[in-house]
C-alpha cells in the first residue's frame, strides 16, 4: 500500500461500512459499533496520512490520478493540500463522533442509519479531496442524498417541509454549477482542477458562486437553514454546520477564489457586502432566536458571512483566518448542537422560556457549555478570537468599513452567546427542567469533549493551523499560482 | 426466348441472426400454449424465453464483435453494423430481464380474478414478448424506409396485444386500445412521411436518400421537409416525446406493469438509437432542420413531462411522465447530431433502461403485494418492509434525478456536454432546470417510501384497503431482475470508460 492510497481509503473507506453495515443483518448493538469502528479507524487514517504529511512543501500531496472518460478529460484526480487536510480532519472528527451520538441516544432503524452517516462521512471527505471538477461535483451532490433521507427520517415534527426546502435550495444551486462545470471543462479540454487555465468569465463564476452561497449559507440564500437545523436530529444538525457548510466555503476558496480570479475581484464588493449582511444579520437573528437550536443556527450564518469576509479579503491574513475559522467554527458548532441535543433529551424542548437553572447540580453539562460558549464568542486567547482577528485584520488591508462591520458582528456573538448560556445554565429553573434530569453522562461526555479538546488545543496553538494551510509560499503567492 | 427468374438477394444469415433466434423462440413459445400441459406451461415458455434472449444476447455480442466494418446485408435492406449489434444486445439483455420479472406475473392481480385460469395465456405472453423483440431488433438495422415500417408495426402490434392480454382488467384493455388508435396513428404518419420522402428524392434507401438530396440539391425541397417533419412525429410516437406523448401515461398506467417495464425501456432504445441513424444517414444534409426540431421537441418533452408529473399520485403515471421527460434528456444527445451525441445517447440508454425497467419492476412488486394500484400512499413504509427493493428504488429515483447514485448522472452529463459543444447553452440550461424540477417528484416517492409517519400506515390497515397481511411473497426472480438493473445502474458510473468505447465504436458506423 502506497502512502498516496490514504486519500482514497478516506473516502471509500466509509462508504464500504456503509454498504457492510446495511447489509449484515446485526443486532442493534452490534450495528452500532460497526458504525463507531468504521469511523474510529477513518480518524486513525486521517491521523497517519496528517503525519505523513510534508508540511514544507507546497503543492498537492498524496494525489491519486486514474483514468474516468477521458474523452472528455474527466478523471478520477484526489489529493490533499494543507488547508483540505484539516479540512478532512474536521470531517472525521465531526463524524465520528456524530456517529458516536446517534449510537449512544440508539436511533431507530440502525442499519440505514449508520450506513447513511458512514455515506455521509464518505462524500464529504470526497468533496475535499476531489481534484476533478465532475468528481467534486458528484461528491457534493452525494452528500444530498444521505442528508435527505436522514432529515426526512429521524427528524422532528416539521422534517417534511424542511427537506424539501432543503433540498430544493441547494440543488438549484448546484444545478447552476453543473452547467457552469460543463462549460468551463468544454471550454478548457479538461475538468482537472490542478491542471485546469483559469477563467475570466463571470457568468461561470457566478454559477459556482451561487451553489457555494446557497451551501455556506450567505445572506440571502439561507431560507433553508432554520428550518433544517432545527428539524434535523441534533448530531445530523452538527454535521451539516460544522462540516457540511464549509463545502460551500471551502468550495469558494478551492474554486470561485482561485480558477477565476478576474471575476473575483470584480464581484469582490458584492460578496463582501453579502458577507458581511449575513455577519450581521445572522447575529441579530441569533439574538432574536427563542431556542437552542435556532441561536447556533443563525450564528452559523453570521459565521459562514465572518469566513467567506476573510476569503474574499483576498490578502494573506484573510486567508489564514478564513481557514483556522472554519475548522474552529466547525468544532464549535458541532459541540454546541450536540449539547443541545443533551439538554433536548434531558427536557424534550430547546425554548429558552421552558428552560433554565441547569447548571445547579449539574457541574459537567454548565463546564461544557461555559468551555465552548466562551471560545465562540472570541475570548481572547481562544481559537476563535485568534481566527476572527485575523479575518479582521485581513479585511481591514482591503477597507476599513469591513473589519467595522466585522468587529461590530463579533459584539454581537457575545450578545447572542452569552444571552444562550444564562437562558440553559441559569435563571430561574424552567418548567421542563426536572431535578433527576441527569448530568451529562459519561458516554456523551466521551462525545464532546474530544471536540472541546481540539478546540482547547487550537487555541493554545492557532499556527498549527494558520500556518500549516498554505504551505511554502504566501497564502495569495499560493493562490495566485492556483495551488501549484 | 427470354428466360425469367426471379433474382433472389444473398441473404447474410448470421448478420440477421439475432431476429431469427429471438423469432425462432417465440414459434416455440407460441408452441407451448398448445402442446405443454398447464401444469408446467409457465416454467416451459419462460426457459424457452429465457434461452430465446440468451441466445439473441450472445450473437449479437458475437456480431459486434464480428462486424467491425459495418456494411449492409439483404441488398442493401438492412444494416450489420456495430451500431445495430449494440442496439440487439440492450434489448436482449432487458428482455431476458423482463422474462424473469414475468415468471410471477398473475394476470388480472384485482383480487377476485380467478386464480385456475391463470396460467391460460402465459405462453402467448412470451410468444409476443419475443416477438416485439425481434421486431425491435430488426427496427433498430433497418437500412430503408420500407423495412423501418415494416419492422415498427411488427413490434408495434405485438405490443398492443400484450397491453391488453389482462383482459381481466378493464384498465388494461383500455390501455390496449388507447395505444392500438393512437400507436397507429402515429405509424401512418410515419409512412406518409416516408411516402413524401420517396416522392421527393425517388429512393427509399437510407443512403440512397442522402445521395439524391446531394446530387439533385433537395435541401430545403418543401416535399422533403415535410416528409422529414412527419418522418420525426412519427418516431417521437414511439419515443413517447412530448407533443407525441398523450397515450403514455394512459398506456403505461393501464397496461400489466411487466409490459410497462418491457414497453419504456425498450421501445425507447429501438426508436431513439434508429431516430439517430435515420437521421444522420439519410438527412445528413439537413442536420439544421432536425437538429432544431428535435430540440424543440426535447425542450416540450421536458417541460411537460417533469411540469405534469408533479401532480400525479399514481407511481405508474408518476414514472410514465419521468420517462417523458427522460426522452427529453435522452433527445439533446440525439438533437447534437454529432458523434459526440450519439456516444451520449448510446451511453445514457444503458443506465436509464436499467433505472426504468427495475423502477417499473419494483411496482410490480408492490402491486402483487397489495393487490390494487400502486399510489403514492399505499407506497408509505415500503421502503422499510422490502428493505431490498426499496433501495434500489430509492438508487433508481436518485438515478432519474441525476444525482450521482448511478450512471444517470454520467449519461445527463454527456448530453448536456454534447448540447453545449453544439453550441446550445440554451439546452443545457434548459436541461438543467427540468432536472431542478424533476427532484421534486422523484423525492416525493422517496419520501412516501421512508418518510411516512407510521400512524397513516395503520389507519390503512384498519379500514383494510392497502396491506393484504401476512409476508410479501418471495420472489426471487423478480428481486434478481431488480438486482441486475441495480449493479447495472451503478456500475455503469463507474465503467464509464469501457461503455464509452463500446458507443464509440458503435457511432463509427454512422457516417458523422
Amino acid at each position: 500500500m502506497s502512502a498516496n492510497s490514504l486519500t482514497s481509503i478516506l473516502i471509500w473507506l466509509p462508504v464500504a461500512g456503509a454498504i457492510l453495515v446495511w447489509l449484515l443483518p446485526l443486532s442493534r448493538y452490534a450495528t452500532g459499533s460497526l458504525a463507531l469502528l468504521f469511523s474510529l479507524a477513518e480518524v486513525g487514517f486521517w491521523i497517519e496520512q496528517a503525519g505523513r504529511f510534508d508540511f514544507s512543501r507546497s503543492g498537492l500531496q498524496f494525489s491519486e490520478h486514474a483514468k474516468w472518460f477521458g474523452e472528455l478529460g474527466v478523471s478520477y484526480h484526489v489529493g490533499v493540500y494543507g488547508f483540505s487536510l484539516w479540512l478532512v480532519g474536521l470531517t472525521v472528527v465531526v463524524m465520528a463522533a456524530c456517529v458516536g451520538y446517534g449510537f449512544w441516544v440508539g436511533r431507530d432503524r440502525p442499519r440505514g442509519y449508520f450506513a447513511l452517516m458512514l455515506l455521509l462521512t464518505g462524500a464529504t471527505v470526497g468533496v475535499f479531496e476531489a481534484q476533478d471538477l465532475v468528481l467534486f461535483y458528484a461528491f457534493f451532490e452525494a452528500m444530498l442524498v444521505p442528508l435527505y433521507v436522514l432529515i426526512g427520517v429521524w427528524g422532528g415534527a416539521r422534517r417534511m417541509e424542511a427537506t424539501v426546502k432543503f433540498v430544493i435550495y441547494t440543488m438549484a444551486g448546484s444545478l447552476l454549477m453543473l452547467a457552469a462545470i460543463v462549460a468551463y471543462g468544454l471550454q478548457a479540454g479538461t475538468f482537472d482542477l490542478v491542471d485546469g487555465p483559469a477563467s475570466t468569465s463571470r457568468w461561470l463564476f457566478l454559477g459556482f458562486m451561487l451553489a457555494f452561497v446557497i451551501k455556506a449559507p450567505l445572506f440571502p440564500f439561507h431560507g433553508w437553514l432554520p428550518d433544517a437545523y432545527r428539524e434535523a436530529p441534533p448530531e445530523v444538525t452538527a454535521v451539516l454546520s460544522g462540516v457540511i457548510s464549509k463545502a460551500g466555503l471551502y468550495g469558494m476558496l478551492r474554486i470561485a477564489i482561485v480558477k477565476f480570479p478576474e471575476p473575483t475581484s470584480f464581484y469582490r464588493t458584492a460578496v463582501l457586502a453579502l458577507a458581511a449582511a449575513a455577519l450581521v444579520y445572522g447575529s441579530l437573528l441569533a439574538f432574536r432566536s427563542t431556542d437552542f437550536r435556532g441561536v447556533v443556527a443563525y450564528s452559523s450564518l453570521a459565521q459562514s458571512g465572518l469566513i467567506a469576509l476573510g476569503l474574499f479579503a483576498g490578502t494573506d491574513l484573510g486567508f489564514d483566518g478564513g481557514v483556522l475559522q472554519m475548522i474552529a467554527h466547525g468544532l464549535i458548532s458541532a459541540s454546541l448542537f450536540l449539547i443541545a441535543g443533551v439538554v433536548e433529551r434531558r427536557t424534550t424542548t430547546g425554548e429558552f422560556r421552558l428552560l433554565g437553572g441547569m447548571a445547579r447540580g449539574r457541574p459537567a453539562l454548565a463546564t461544557l457549555l461555559m468551555t465552548v460558549g466562551i471560545i465562540s464568542l472570541a475570548v481572547p486567547g481562544s481559537a476563535s478570537f485568534a481566527g476572527e482577528f485575523l479575518i479582521l485584520a485581513g479585511v481591514f488591508q482591503r477597507h476599513w468599513w469591513w473589519a467595522a462591520i466585522g468587529a461590530g458582528g463579533i459584539v454581537l456573538a457575545a450578545m447572542y452567546m452569552l444571552r444562550l448560556i444564562s437562558a440553559v445554565l441559569h435563571e430561574a429553573r424552567g418548567s421542563t427542567v426536572a431535578d433527576e434530569a441527569l448530568d451529562v453522562r459519561p458516554g456523551e461526555l466521551a462525545l464532546v469533549v474530544p471536540l472541546v479538546a481540539a478546540l482547547l488545543a487550537l487555541s493554545a496553538w492557532p499556527a498549527g493551523i494558520s500556518h500549516h494551510s498554505f504551505l511554502g509560499k504566501t497564502p495569495t503567492a499560493a493562490v495566485r499560482s492556483q495551488f501549484k | 426466348m427470354i428466360a425469367y427468374s426471379l433474382h433472389t438477394p444473398h441473404v447474410d444469415w448470421f448478420g440477421l441472426g439475432p431476429i431469427f433466434v429471438l423469432i425462432g423462440a417465440s414459434f416455440v413459445a407460441l408452441l407451448c400454449a398448445v402442446l405443454v400441459p398447464q401444469a408446467v406451461r409457465r416454467v416451459t415458455a419462460a426457459t424457452v424465453s429465457g434461452l430465446g434472449f440468451t441466445a439473441g444476447l450472445a450473437l449479437a455480442v458475437w456480431l459486434y464483435v464480428d462486424s467491425a466494418h459495418g456494411h449492409t446485408i439483404v441488398s442493401g435492406t438492412f444494416y450489420r453494423d456495430r451500431w445495430t449489434a449494440l442496439a440487439q444486445v440492450i434489448l436482449c439483455a432487458v428482455g431476458l430481464a423482463t422474462t424473469l420479472l414475468a415468471v410471477e406475473h398473475m394476470p388480472g392481480w384485482s383480487r377476485n380474478a380467478d386464480r385456475s385460469r391463470r396460467d391460460d395465456h402465459i405462453a402467448e405472453f412470451y410468444a409476443l414478448l419475443l416477438a416485439s423483440a425481434a421486431g425491435m431488433a430488426f427496427f433498430v438495422g433497418s437500412a430503408n424506409l420500407m423495412v423501418m415500417f415494416l419492422s415498427l408495426e411488427w413490434f408495434s402490434i405485438a405490443l398492443y396485444v400484450m397491453c391488453a392480454i389482462d383482459y381481466d382488467l378493464e384498465a388494461a384493455l383500455e390501455a390496449g386500445l388507447k395505444y392500438l388508435i393512437i400507436g397507429s396513428f402515429g405509424a401512418a404518419t410515419l409512412l406518409f412521411g416516408s411516402a413524401l420522402v420517396y416522392g421527393a428524392t425517388g429512393t427509399i434507401s437510407f443512403q440512397g436518400i442522402a445521395r439524391a438530396v446531394a446530387a439533385q440539391g433537395l435541401t430545403g425541397d418543401w416535399f422533403l421537409v415535410l416528409g422529414l417533419a412527419l418522418v420525426v412525429a412519427g418516431l417521437g410516437f414511439k419515443m413517447s416525446a412530448a407533443p407525441f406523448h398523450m397515450w403514455t401515461p394512459d398506456v403505461y398506467e393501464g397496461a400489466p406493469t411487466t409490459v410497462t417495464a418491457w414497453m419504456s425501456s425498450a421501445t425507447k432504445v429501438a426508436a431513439l438509437l434508429l431516430a439517430f441513424r435515420l437521421m444522420t444517414t439519410a438527412f445528413a444534409h439537413d442536420t439544421h432542420l432536425w437538429t432544431w426540431g428535435f430540440a424543440i421537441v426535447a425542450t416540450i418533452s421536458l417541460a411537460i413531462g417533469n411540469l405534469a408529473a408533479l401532480v400525479q399520485t399514481n407511481v405508474k403515471r408518476i414514472l410514465a411522465y419521468s420517462s417523458i421527460s427522460h426522452a427529453g434528456f435522452l433527445l439533446i444527445g440525439l438533437s447534437a447530431g454529432s458523434a459526440l451525441g450519439g456516444r451520449a445517447l448510446m451511453y445514457y440508454l444503458v443506465p436509464y433502461t436499467a433505472m426504468a425497467f427495475g423502477s417499473f419492476a419494483v411496482v410490480a412488486a408492490r402491486e402483487r403485494e397489495l393487490g390494487v394500484p400502486v399510489t403514492l400512499d399505499n407506497l408509505a413504509g415500503f421502503g422499510w418492509e422490502r428493505p431490498f427493493l426499496g433501495v434500489a428504488m430509492w438508487f433508481f429515483l436518485f438515478g432519474f434525478a441525476g444525482l450521482p447514485l448511478g450512471g444517470g448522472f454520467v449519461g445527463k452529463f454527456y448530453v448536456l456536454s454534447a448540447a453545449y459543444r453544439h453550441g446550445w447553452v440554451w439546452l443545457l440550461i434548459v436541461g438543467v432546470l427540468a432536472t431542478l424540477v424533476s427532484l421534486y417528484y422523484y423525492l416525493g416517492v422517496v419520501r412516501a417510501m421512508y418518510m411516512r409517519p407510521s400512524e397513516e400506515l395503520r389507519v390503512r390497515t384498519e379500514t383494510g384497503v392497502a396491506v393484504s397481511g401476512g409476508a410479501p411473497a418471495r420472489e426471487r426472480l423478480l428481486h434478481l431482475a431488480v438486482g441486475a438493473a441495480l449493479a447495472v445502474s451503478v456500475g455503469s458510473l463507474f465503467a464509464v470508460q469501457p461503455l464509452i468505447d463500446l458507443a464509440r465504436h458503435a457511432a463509427s458506423a454512422l457516417p458523422l
